[in-house]
């Protein structure tokens, strides 16, 4: 990773509304044709680090370098950085074609080049003879579309995507998801996405930074942010996991310090199974049981710690889960799944 | 009483029916009604000798209408309706500008106030005050020769058209006057529009490379366009229609609503009144009209 060239570079960056520190000194560096996701809940600063970026708002303290420039000062006409808007922001006075040359008509290009150049953008963005429309005139998705083709025709160093696709529907949102992250591929372009949606992070990042009130929490990739989360909050926030500490991590490891295990990682077994070395085994009770489909999803009781447990469905013993509530069971797993978590 | 409301609920297009039976029966004989017999009245004719009005077509009106005289009080008005207008929506502007986009919740109902006031009191006693602030002995003569500006104020005056014995005798006196007094109706609608453009259109567009004065031409002022039509519409018919403020400020020369209060009353030229009157709504007709070429109501 190191020695990439870096896109973006963030140094004790801070953003305060009054007392309200939305950014508190961050430090981060996007690398050069990466895709980027900065995920957290609402209100955690990624959108704040966004239009910081942008250049729509100033940093408190801290230092943004694009390309290694400095941008402190720099409005954000003078940046070569271009964002798709939450709504999308088109202009509703102009026609499609209009919204996606917007870039080129203040650069002055002439008009038989912008006919070419937004031709060929929406043929990327599969609309091509919607030029003519209006926004009003397009559904959602083709409304984002066209966001997208108007922020990519100036060919920025960096592109912002502030929750694109938080208003389309389920499936269109895991179909653009798909086709973003094959557009950033072939355009080559660093994208820094903001979303609340582990799970959309998750299947488009190259790299994600988990946010959480002001802070980075942690950054990695999908996979290491899965399978080591440094913090409980980023444990927690990405996929389901199980947190014990306390009492029954005494019991378990030996010491109180909490950890995390995926419930995927964890079996269910009978009672009375002897324990592999290198495994964990810890009695409890079955509380609850749902069926979810493609898994079955346990609630089982440890010495009154709740602990969730995920298993495929098996079509076998689907009929007889509800009789299993109330029994005795013993929960196994190899030492080698628990992870440390640092409080944040 | 439980039946009716049974029966309307019931019945959508009777429920509508009784909506429109009273505004549409106003528009209809007060409005539609006095209007129409106001431009058949205009053809009328004016029986020289005795002086009646008998209900024989003639365009008699209407030649004596482009009579130099009376075409004069055509060009005046509409010069001051134009002025007006212009001088009403760069002064709006930036008001309901700042309204909209950066005053504070507490600060946007102050201004609201602000703006709202004027319209609590009386036309006719705050255009004599007016009459009070602009003469001679006035408080802005006063406030001029304080700040040792009186040779301002005489060189406004000096110069032709405009100018006159005092700022109260003026046109430039009566522009300001009309201005004051339209003044809310243009903020009001440009602050309507304007409220409605959201803030990342004009982040969308610094985004795109475009700098302030670009956005401004190109997003900001096309969206707060229909919003300065509506505006204007309000500015330029009242100020086409006024006789109060001509007949107290000014040099007395006549407006085409002190001409059909002239004519209608102590001429008792209703036909030349009525012709006068048909002025406005063939300019205002045509006004409504290039607004629409120019898509001030695309976005309605």
């Amino acid at each position: 990773m190191n020695g990439r060239p870096v896109a973006v570079r963030l140094t004790q960056l801070s953003r305060h509304f009054g007392e309200v520190k939305a950014l508190n000194s961050i430090d981060l560096d996007v690398y050069d044709g990466e895709f980027f996701s900065m995920l957290g809940p609402s209100g955690s600063g990624k959108t704040t680090c966004l239009r910081l970026i942008a250049g729509f708002e100033q940093p408190t303290s801290g230092s943004i370098e694009l390309n290694g420039q400095q941008v402190a000062g720099v409005p954000p006409y003078e940046r070569d950085i271009n964002t798709v808007f939450q709504d999308y922001a088109l202009f509703p006075h102009m026609t499609v074609a209009d919204n996606i040359a917007y870039g080129l008509m203040v650069k002055r290009m002439p008009k038989a080049q912008r006919i070419t150049r937004v031709d060929e953008m929406l043929a990327m963005v599969r609309l091509p003879g919607f030029g003519g429309r209006k926004p009003s005139q397009l559904s959602g998705g083709q409304r984002q579309r066209v966001a997208l083709a108007r922020a990519l025709i100036n060919h920025p160093k960096v592109l912002l995507l502030d929750e694109p696709l938080g208003a389309l529907d389920l499936k269109l949102r895991q179909e653009m998801q798909v086709e973003l992250k094959t557009i950033q591929r072939e355009v080559g372009i660093t994208f820094i996405f903001v979303t609340h949606d582990q799970e959309e992070a998750m299947t488009m990042s190259d790299r994600i930074a988990v946010f959480n009130h002001g802070k980075i929490e942690q950054v990695g990739t999908p996979y290491e942010m899965y399978e080591n989360p440094q913090t409980r909050f980023v444990a927690q926030f990405i996929g389901t996991t199980n947190v014990l500490e306390g009492p029954i991590a005494q019991q378990i490891v030996g010491s109180p310090a909490p950890f995390a295990v995926r419930p995927e990682r964890i079996a269910l077994c009978p009672p009375d199974t002897a324990i592999p070395p290198d495994n964990i085994g810890v009695r409890g009770m079955i509380t609850d049981v749902t069926y979810l489909g493609m898994t079955i999803r346990w609630i089982i009781d440890i010495a009154g710690t709740l602990v969730t447990v995920i298993e495929p469905s098996a079509q076998l013993h689907a009929n007889a889960l509800d009789e299993r509530r109330g029994q005795p069971c013993m929960l196994v797993w190899q030492k080698a799944h628990n992870r440390a978590l640092k409080e944040a | 009483m439980r039946r009716a409301m049974n029966y309307l609920y019931t019945h959508p297009n009777a429920t509508l029916a009784l909506l429109l039976l009273i505004p549409m029966a106003w528009l209809v004989i007060f409005y539609l009604g006095s209007l129409s017999a106001m431009v058949v009245q205009s053809f009328y004719t004016l029986d020289d000798f005795t002086g009646r009005v008998l209900p024989i077509f003639s365009t008699f009106s209407y030649q004596e209408l482009f009579s130099p005289g009376n075409f004069d009080i055509v060009v005046r008005t509409l010069g001051m309706a134009t002025v007006v207008t212009l001088a009403s929506a760069v002064i709006a502007f930036p008001l309901a500008y700042f309204m909209a986009r950066f005053a504070s919740k507490r600060t946007k109902g102050l201004l609201f106030l602000g703006v709202m006031l004027p319209l609590w009191s009386s036309y006719l006693v705050r255009v004599y005050a007016w009459k009070l602030i602009l003469a001679n002995e006035g408080m802005i003569a006063w406030g001029a020769a304080q700040l040792g500006l009186t040779g301002v104020l005489e060189w406004i005056l000096s110069l032709p058209v405009i100018g006159g014995a005092s700022l109260s005798f003026s046109y430039f006196g009566m522009f300001l006057v009309f201005v004051y007094i339209w003044l809310p109706y243009m903020i009001l609608p440009i602050n309507a529009a304007l409220e409605r453009v959201p803030k990342s259109l004009t982040e969308a567009s610094a985004d795109l490379g475009g700098r302030p004065s670009y956005t401004f031409r190109k997003v900001i002022l096309p969206l707060a366009f229909p919003g300065i039509v509506a505006g204007s519409i309000f500015t330029f018919s009242l100020t086409l229609g006024d006789y109060i403020i001509p007949s107290i400020i000014g040099d007395s020369a006549r407006f085409i609503g002190s001409a059909v209060l002239l004519y209608q009353g102590t001429a008792g030229n209703l036909p030349l009144a009525a012709a006068f009157t048909v002025v406005p709504i063939v300019i205002m007709g045509a006004y409504l009209l290039l607004a629409r070429r120019l898509g001030a109501f695309d976005a309605l």
